[in-house]
């Protein structure tokens, strides 16, 4: 008798592996790419609104002025001219930072994994928002840290939770939060909640993470400060130009105290010596044109608004009076509850089977929860297909409902 | 698999359907054989099949009748029971007949007909997608509809507890090859526990008697023959306390990658992937 494995090193991964592992939900994905399913899934950017010439122009100089900067090695804090360019984005949400004290990394998701593995030991809190960001929960555990997590309505987080876990005698190791139409709520924390927060964790002791990716897609109202505006020394924050000019080219950053910089290129070096110069250079030369790339953004935000517009009035109009969902003021997402013996993981083969996807609210929350949730993108498809894929949902939503009922027929 | 074609000393090519037409590509080529590798509904229900008998090309596996009748469990089950083969005990429920009929009223005969724990399957979905186990009544509507998100209705299934197996019947004579043992580390054999390496142990040849072995090969076999399986298959069952073998699953195309269980079970008969593929390929052949 032999003992099989799949996969015959089973026994030498690392413990931290473990929470990783095959989903449904990516096998059904494979076929939501298809071009007659409309993704209200992925939150891809509207990337084929910029423009081709001007991108012609920039790669252009790249390449004929800059090459023997841009095909070299460089250091693993990031180009300079590039770190003031951010500096200058920042500026825009009224963050006012040193270049020194920015450290480029492959897109803000690198600059969550490098927090991880500076600040995350095994079995450390975490406070998080639920639902939260996927992509920096994976990142996170990793590390194999414990998730607290705060509940969130229209207002972002609420903060009260943490004072009550503070008095409970909780103390994480930081609070990561998306205060900016997050991901995937699509809420925005309200200024009194911002202020509070960062009086509690300042009094606490407790660092907090910023991932501001959507703060210049705004729609309409008024900016709100940033955290790290109301507190520079507690926040470290985070930004991406993937939202606001390309994720291709994977160029995020990390503004916080030089200590923490300075472990953050120690950690990032370890990992990849250093970020793309090819990259760091184009999105440097496309931010040196202050009328381009407003204009550009201010494309993509007009863009996105109409898109906003119209998924919220197709929900309206196609969705059961028993869904609730957000009012995003910018961004991409915008999050449906639904009652709660709904399974939207299940429900996503019949939605992909009707010809359209969304992403399941449990992929959001690292307890599990989020069944009853959906996140649905309005950035990526065109208005028409927007339009067709919410009322494909909507009518779903409906059969799903009379099948519930036929079952609890009391 | 294209590997072991080639070393066999064919010219062999892949077609995926997802990326060209099939019946394009087929058509400029006319390969003397398809090798059937297509996994999910359309590949394994018949489809593909029937296409292929209208181009008149020869192909691996099931012919379409058959296919249709494994890949959907109502239809499958029933043959199965009409053939003797021991299944667990079962129940159909149609989502239609809960829309339209008012089914749901009959939910409770369903629980007091097939007890508790249970299983919820769709009819007609593969690795053990909308699979849902129910151990509460309460429980029961919420699995019923996820195994009606993937298919129109939805098999309730007494759950046999014991050990897994899958047997493997491989060419003209439907030859079994070792049983192979399932052991899910996190108890249930669902998605995750299939397609995350590690999450599973395997024990091939199964830790079995030699009497429980032979009784299951043969009721594998028996089932293979009443659905008229050919040249490949997978057989999955369950051996109780009682040394006793049900039925729970056949598989028309199995997984054959090099980690795979049929390719597992053949390793252990001393057999390598590349025989097996012979093996295979002769029985095709052997059709006119």
């Amino acid at each position: 008798m032999a003992e099989f494995s799949i996969d015959r090193f089973v026994d030498r991964y690392a413990e931290r592996t473990a929470g990783m592992s095959a989903s449904e939900v990516r096998a059904l994905f494979a076929v939501a790419s298809r071009p007659d399913v409309v993704s209200l899934a992925g939150g891809m950017p509207f990337v084929d609104a910029l423009p081709a010439q001007a991108l012609l122009d920039v790669s252009t100089e790249v390449i004929t002025r800059g090459r023997s900067q841009a095909l070299q090695y460089g250091g693993g804090q990031g180009q300079l001219a590039l770190r003031e360019r951010l500096t200058m984005l920042m500026a825009e949400e009224g963050v006012v930072a040193d270049p020194d004290d920015v450290v480029v990394t492959t897109g803000a998701q690198q600059a969550l994994d490098l927090l991880g593995k500076i600040f995350i030991d095994p079995g450390d809190t975490i406070a998080v928002e639920a639902p939260s960001y996927v992509g920096a929960l994976t990142a996170f555990a990793a590390y194999q840290p414990r998730f607290l997590t705060l509940e969130t309505d229209n207002d972002g987080m609420i903060v009260e939770q943490l004072e009550q876990a503070i008095v409970r005698g909780e103390r994480p190791t930081f609070v990561y939060t998306v205060p900016n139409f997050g991901n995937p709520a699509g809420v925005t924390m309200a200024r009194a909640r911002r202020e509070h927060l960062v009086s509690l964790c300042r009094e606490a002791g407790i660092p907090i993470v910023e991932d501001n990716p959507y703060g210049l897609l705004r729609f309409e109202g008024e900016p709100l400060p940033c955290l790290r505006s109301l507190d520079p020394h507690n926040v470290i924050y985070l930004g991406t130009v993937s939202k606001t000019f390309s994720p291709g080219v994977r160029v995020g950053w990390a503004l916080a105290d030089p200590s923490v910089i300075q472990r953050i290129v120690l950690a990032k070096e370890a990992a990849d010596l250093c970020g793309s110069n090819l990259t760091m250079s184009l999105t440097e030369r496309w931010f040196s044109d202050e009328a381009r790339w407003r204009g550009a953004l201010a494309d993509l935000v007009r863009t996105y608004r109409g898109r906003r517009d119209v998924m919220l009035q197709a929900i309206e109009e196609h969705f059961p009076d028993t869904a609730t969902w957000t009012q995003p003021a910018g961004g991409f997402y915008v999050w449906v509850s639904l009652p709660e013996w709904f399974d939207t993981t299940a429900m996503l083969a019949a939605a992909v089977e009707r010809r359209v996807a969304y992403v399941p609210g449990s992929a959001f929350y690292p307890d599990g929860r989020g069944r009853d949730r959906m996140r649905l993108a309005f950035c990526y498809p065109t208005e028409d297909r927007i339009l067709d894929g919410v009322a494909r949902l909507g009518a779903l939503l409906e059969d799903e409902d009379q099948l519930y009922r036929s079952l609890r027929p009391s | 698999m294209t590997a072991s074609l080639t070393d066999l000393g064919h010219e062999a090519w892949i077609v995926d359907p997802a990326e060209a037409s099939l019946v394009e590509s087929l058509g400029e080529r006319r390969p003397e054989l398809c090798w059937l590798a297509l996994h999910g509904k359309e590949g394994e229900d018949g489809t593909v099949q029937r296409l292929l008998d209208l181009l008149g090309l020869r192909y691996t596996g099931t012919a379409p009748f058959g296919c249709e009748i494994a890949f959907d469990k109502v239809l499958a089950k029933d043959v199965l029971a009409g053939a003797a083969v021991r299944t667990p005990p079962w129940v159909v429920v149609e989502g239609w007949a809960l829309r339209d009929l008012g089914a749901g009223a009959a939910l409770g005969e369903v629980v007091d007909r097939i007890g508790l724990p249970c299983v919820v399957k769709p009819s007609r979905s593969g690795s053990a997608l909308g699979v849902g186990f129910v151990d509460r009544a309460s429980d029961l509507p919420q699995a019923v509809m996820a195994a009606l998100s993937y298919s129109g209705a939805a098999v309730v299934e007494a759950k046999v507890e014991g050990r897994e197996v899958a047997a493997a019947l491989v060419g003209e004579d439907l030859e079994p090859l070792p049983l192979v043992e399932i052991v899910p580390k996190g108890g249930a054999y669902d998605y995750a526990a299939r397609y995350t390496a590690g999450a599973t142990e395997y024990f091939c040849p199964a830790r079995l008697e030699a009497e429980p072995t032979a009784a299951v090969t043969q009721l594998a076999r028996q089932a293979a023959q009443a659905l008229g399986l050919r040249d490949l298959t997978r057989v999955d069952l369950i051996v109780d306390d009682q040394d006793r073998a049900w039925v729970l699953e056949v598989n028309v195309s199995p997984g054959m990658t090099e980690t795979s269980l049929v390719p597992m079970a053949a390793q252990a008969r001393g057999m390598m992937l590349t025989g097996l593929c012979d093996v295979i390929l002769r029985s095709a052949l052997a059709r006119a």
